[in-house]
């Protein structure tokens, strides 16, 4: 896969940069490709639209911002309504079912949504919402193997929590769209 | 000799440049930061705050940056090895005590992970605008050594590199990282302790009474003691003689100020560092150093594919400037190019050195992000026009 530019976005405290801190170990430590995490800083980074821009390649990353995602995981209407246009055509779509209510708005995009709020409810604890949608977006956007994703959560979340969360990943990744 | 296996966390890490910077001091065998936090840079010391318990360590947090850059110093002749770490406006406070750790020779690391300025600028945002000022910004003639790293890799790996060049001369290091390198995470393989070559001080092996505090060995370098073992040591900023004491004389002023410098500049072959790429036959030369030397890239790559011939130099160690390799090449090639994330640094040295045989063209920015591509491949374009 040649480089690809995947941009998580949520509201602060929902676990946006631990997404792409796991997508990027997945890929740069278990799938042996190369990849460049930046993180949204300052106050937004404590609470309104917050994000995580992660670029995985099979080559060394030269430039090390994305210009133009063609993945994106949004778990806000805020940041639905703020980086969504960025996405690039024919770009793949992530969202929260019911925090981000998507417009029609005629962009050409692959847009799939999953109710992982729902999800991590069920399984006892909302905060694995993220973990839910790193599930399902490891599914789908197949950037990198299950086996890394799933040993990159694994490792990436607080200890005691990793039943919990690598549950929460599964059922991310089997979920099914009705 | 070899580092410390107790610091060195083995294996492949994702982890951001201010974290990497940390193992690497730890690797290189600091066990003394003191620093006052300040954003982009307050990762290496919140890492060094947890990791150092681990191994030994102490770390201050201080009331600020100009006693953060002088307890790193009373650490040192106390016998540790010592950083301190800051960003722009920290920086700006630290410059007397980086003078007095040129004057008095005491071998110490300095982080600057720079962000937009001036003053307090753009705290979240790089710039690389410390970069006369790291050379320049204390009073009097000195030399530094200062390391620019483009990856979290390079933090880990050019920490040490600044450790080990600080001791090897004792002079003040500095790892001028940038806002976009400190916080970019990416893999990090730290090697095995046995894997890393440490430069220990240079400690004096002879007895108290014929020890000399400034005496400087055949590179000019004199061997340090420890404060407390028996030594006669006198530290000064004051101009002073081979035994320490201030001496007020042209003379010994001269004979001093001419050492500090020469220490340097004679060993420069040895101190500077460059990378290069496709310098044979070029006609454009894109000098570039930091993070620049990874945005530069997508603009040489197609500059190449229009059929130009483009070399790429990347600094490494920025100072001491590697002026003969920069004299040579602008009898060489047509131009040069220079990206850097202020409005015009680096370029001064390029030109100086370039003395008037070819053009060279910066592509300045003021920082808060990093250069498009897109500005630096019209730059090589142009001056691959030129003439």
């Amino acid at each position: 896969m040649a480089r690809t530019e995947i941009k998580i976005g949520g509201f602060g405290g929902q676990g946006v940069i631990l997404s792409g801190y796991i997508i990027g170990r997945a890929a740069s430590i278990y799938d042996n490709k190369y990849a460049t995490m930046i993180q949204a800083f300052g106050p937004e980074a404590r609470g309104s639209a917050c994000s995580a821009q992660v670029i995985v390649d099979e080559e060394p990353i030269a430039y090390p911002y994305i210009t133009r995602p063609t993945m994106m995981v949004l778990m806000s209407q805020e940041a639905y309504t703020r980086f969504s246009p960025e996405l690039a055509p024919g770009g793949l779509l992530i969202t929260e079912e019911e925090l981000v209510s998507v417009r029609t708005t005629g962009q050409d995009v692959r847009h799939l949504s999953i109710p992982a709020t729902r999800i991590a409810e069920e399984l006892g604890k909302k905060m694995v919402v993220n973990i839910v949608m790193m599930g399902y977006f490891g599914a789908v956007a197949r950037v990198t193997s299950k086996e890394a994703l799933r040993k990159a959560v694994e490792v990436s979340v607080p200890k005691g929590t990793q039943e919990l969360n690598l549950k929460a990943f599964d059922r991310g990744w089997e979920y099914v769209p009705a | 000799m070899n580092a410390d296996p107790k610091g060195v966390l083995t294996g492949a890490h994702f982890i951001d440049g201010d974290h990497a910077c940390c193992e690497g001091a730890i690797a290189a065998g600091c066990r003394f930061v003191a620093g006052y936090p300040i954003t982009p840079s307050t990762e290496v010391v919140e890492r060094i705050a947890e990791r150092f318990p681990y191994v030994g360590g102490v770390f201050i947090q201080m009331e600020d940056e100009i006693a953060s850059s002088i307890a790193i110093q009373g650490a040192v002749w106390a016998g540790k090895k010592a950083m301190t770490v800051t960003s722009g406006p920290g920086f700006s406070l630290m410059m007397e005590h980086i003078g007095l750790a040129a004057m008095t020779e005491t071998p110490c690391v300095f982080v600057n992970v720079q962000r937009a300025g001036p003053s307090t600028g753009l705290p979240t945002q790089p710039a690389q605008g410390d970069m006369m000022q790291v050379r320049w910004g204390s009073h009097g003639d000195y030399q530094i050594i200062a390391v620019v790293p483009n990856s979290p890799q390079e933090c880990f790996d050019f920490t040490i590199k600044a450790f080990n060049l600080s001791e090897q001369y004792r002079v003040p290091a500095f790892v001028m990282m940038d806002e976009c390198v400190g916080h970019m995470t990416e893999r990090v393989v730290i090697p095995p302790a046995e894997q890393i070559d440490i430069v220990p001080r240079r400690w004096f092996k002879g007895t108290p009474d014929a020890y000399e505090p400034y005496r400087a060995d055949a590179d000019l370098v004199p061997s340090m003691v420890k404060a407390g073992d028996g030594f006669n040591i006198h530290v000064t900023g004051l101009t002073h003689d081979e035994h320490g004491y201030p001496n007020m004389s042209v003379a010994a002023q001269d004979k001093l100020v001419h050492r500090l410098r020469e220490k340097i500049t004679r060993n420069v072959e040895s101190i500077v560092e460059y990378r290069e790429d496709q310098i044979e036959g070029a006609d454009v030369v894109v000098v570039t150093y930091g993070i620049t030397s990874r945005t530069a890239l997508p603009a040489i790559a197609r500059a190449r594919r229009d059929g130009l011939k483009v070399g790429h130099l990347r600094l490494v160690v920025v100072w001491p400037f590697p002026e003969q390799r920069i004299r040579e090449l602008a009898s060489r090639v047509r131009a040069f190019v220079v990206p850097e994330l202020n409005l015009g640094q680096i370029v001064l040295e390029v030109e100086r050195c370039a003395a008037g045989k070819v053009p060279v063209r910066l592509v300045g920015h003021t920082g808060g992000t990093v250069h498009q591509p897109d500005d630096i491949y019209q730059a090589i374009i142009t001056s691959g026009k030129g003439r």
